[in-house]
């Protein structure tokens, strides 16, 4: 805080201070421009479809209704989409994370004969690669077409991320391991019992990405998941969103049967906030982790 | 155990064979992830070769019959071509220029503030939009955009008397994806150039200050110069990844409307080669959209080397 104290010792002229209120104001109005949306749609969900056409905007409903939740729990998809969701995304983290940091600790180390050869086929992958149709074919070749493991192997190792969780193990002084060699440990045991345990920033920050991307992946699921039974939250709440417009996707209407037309905006906006809960539930007790996770992945290696 | 110690010392020379040997474990632990890069990346590329073939999956990849660069020459001659590159590129410039500067600009001026819990608080708010989901940013856009109730629609309304459809008039279609960018990601785009901030020495502010250096002087002659580098690495990723332009965003956004500006060269593959099955065609769309980017990203990191920044590879 240095740098607060001397500024305050120099007298800041009238346009410096307005300058500095503008400041304030812009990254304020950013900020809550980022929630608002949010706020809405939570508030909206509670709220009965009456006042959601008649108001365009409210952060409390003038009336609590909780319909639209009691229609997507008569409905279901949005559960079987939660349910699936979660399988996809612990499953799918832990194959990531046990890929990526098997993969980086070789890659990490100096000695390691042959690097440089690994480093260039991990560079090459970045650089080309053989596009969706090649990856569709394989995908289908391989059986894996409607199977929730093409959700999870193809993307198994994000080379962007087992680059960061590869730098910060370099940063890991080398005594340690060098301690535990003089002991008689071998290099498996070094990763498991020394280097894993000291990485937990990297290993929490790195699962958080790849969970996100698991949850909240809706093209590879629509690419590779054709059952119903299978169906991820995205592909449920994408249906949800465009069904409850009261339209088909090709435009004709919808016969909605005994249930009736559902409340469609509040419907939207409870599946928006049943499938988004989870993650920002999760946020804030990984925050600290993800900003110290991307900036050791700043330190080019 | 001697023969598992690493050879520290220096002039302790052994066999080459000895010391892939004695790295047995180094190499089991990097065996899973060379499988997976060789199943799931190598093969694919191998697999472009359907975009000479005429492709059929009853005869496979050694029965199909080759028809050399025919696929390329439908592409490039075809109506499409010209439409997508035009789609694709004026997406990516308008991202160069209006969504790449914004996470730079937000973290100036989340740098300028001082007061610790209104920048602590701002900055968890912007993170959060990078978390939700193009489905949800999607469905969003929806409720604020439509032209029944939505709250922008009708702010826009009020503002300009004019009924502005931003969801499917096409002339809107280029903004609303930039637009989409800047609020998802700008805010945790910052989290890499605060990074970079935190490391510049407050000395450096103080002897500027001295030397009567004002707010936009500090910034031009300390600020920039101590992001410059990370300004650069970006820079070239983003250039490598011009034609990218997101799959799901721009997929999600499109609809029979708004489609003569929303087709970009990733649904043109989507449609074509799975909706449609015309494998080779849209192996050679994709092959040509790889082979761009490649050769873009080399040159960019080239440029950068030759500009005295360290570049990426």
């Amino acid at each position: 805080m240095a740098a607060a104290k001397t500024k305050n010792k120099i007298k800041r002229s009238v346009g410096d201070q307005i300058v500095q209120v503008l400041i304030y104001i812009f990254v304020g109005v950013f900020a809550v421009s980022t929630v608002l949306p949010f706020l809405y749609v939570v508030a909206g969900s509670f709220a009965t479809e009456k006042e959601l056409t008649q108001r365009a905007f409210f952060i409390i409903p003038h009336e609590w209704s909780l319909n639209a939740f009691r229609y997507i729990i008569n409905d279901g998809a949005i559960f079987r989409g939660l349910k699936n969701s979660a399988f996809v995304t612990i499953v799918g983290t832990f194959v990531n994370m046990a890929f990526t940091t098997t993969f980086a600790y070789p890659l990490s180390r100096k000695y390691l004969k042959g690097r440089n050869f690994f480093m260039n086929m991990v560079i090459i992958t970045m650089l080309f690669s053989g596009g969706m149709i090649p990856g569709y074919l394989l995908i289908s070749g391989l059986g894996m077409l409607d199977s929730f493991a093409s959700l999870i192997l193809p993307g198994a190792i994000s080379v962007f991320n087992m680059v960061i969780v590869k730098n910060f193990f370099q940063e890991i002084p080398t005594e340690l391991e060098e301690a535990a060699k003089i002991d008689g440990c071998s290099d498996i045991g070094i990763f498991f019992k020394i280097i894993l345990p000291l990485s937990k920033p990297v290993i929490a920050s790195i699962s958080l990405f790849y969970a996100v991307g698991h949850w909240n992946d809706y093209f590879n699921a629509m690419l590779y998941i054709r059952d119903p039974n299978k169906e991820v939250v995205q592909i449920a709440l994408r249906r949800i969103v465009l069904l409850a417009g009261g339209a088909n996707p090709d435009g004709s209407p919808i016969d909605f049967g005994e249930f009736g037309a559902p409340p469609e905006k509040a419907v939207k906006m409870a599946a928006t906030v049943v499938s988004t809960v989870p993650i920002l539930v999760v946020y804030p007790f990984v925050q600290k982790y993800f900003t110290k996770g991307v900036m050791v992945g700043a330190v080019k290696g | 155990m001697a023969k598992n110690a690493q050879p520290v010392v220096a002039g302790n020379r052994k066999s080459l064979w000895k010391q892939v040997y004695q790295q047995k474990g180094l190499y089991l632990l990097l065996l899973p992830g060379l499988i997976y890069l060789i199943v799931f990346k190598y093969i694919p590329m191998l697999g472009v070769v359907i975009a000479f073939q005429n492709f059929s999956p009853f005869l496979g990849f050694t029965g199909s019959p080759w028809v050399g660069f025919d696929q390329f020459k439908l592409f490039f001659t075809g109506n499409d071509f010209w439409m997508l590159m035009r789609n694709t590129l004026g997406i990516s410039l308008l991202n160069l220029i209006f969504y790449f500067p914004a996470p730079i600009i937000l973290a100036l001026f989340l740098n300028e503030i001082r007061c610790s819990w209104y920048k602590r608080l701002a900055q968890t708010l912007v993170y959060i939009p990078h978390f939700i989901s193009f489905v949800i940013v999607a469905s969003l856009s929806y409720t604020l955009f439509n032209v029944n109730d939505g709250i922008i629609h009708e702010i826009l309304l009020a503002i300009t008397g004019k009924n502005i459809d931003i969801l499917s008039k096409p002339q809107y279609f280029w903004g609303l994806i930039v637009g989409q960018s800047i609020w998802k990601e700008s805010g945790y785009g910052t989290i890499v150039f605060l990074a970079a901030l935190s490391g510049v020495d407050v000395q450096l502010y103080e002897a500027a200050k001295v030397d009567g250096a004002g707010r936009w002087r500090l910034m031009w002659h300390v600020t920039l110069p101590a992001i410059k580098s990370t300004i650069v690495i970006m820079l070239i990723m983003r250039v490598g990844s011009l034609l990218n332009t997101g799959y799901e965003q721009i997929f999600l956004m499109r609809n029979s409307l708004n489609v003569s500006k929303a087709e970009v060269i990733d649904t043109y593959v989507y449609t074509r080669g799975i909706s449609g099955g015309q494998y080779s065609y849209s192996t050679a769309v994709g092959l040509f959209k790889s082979i761009v980017g490649m050769v873009m990203v080399l040159s960019a990191d080239r440029l950068a080397k030759k500009m005295g920044e360290s570049g990426l590879y």
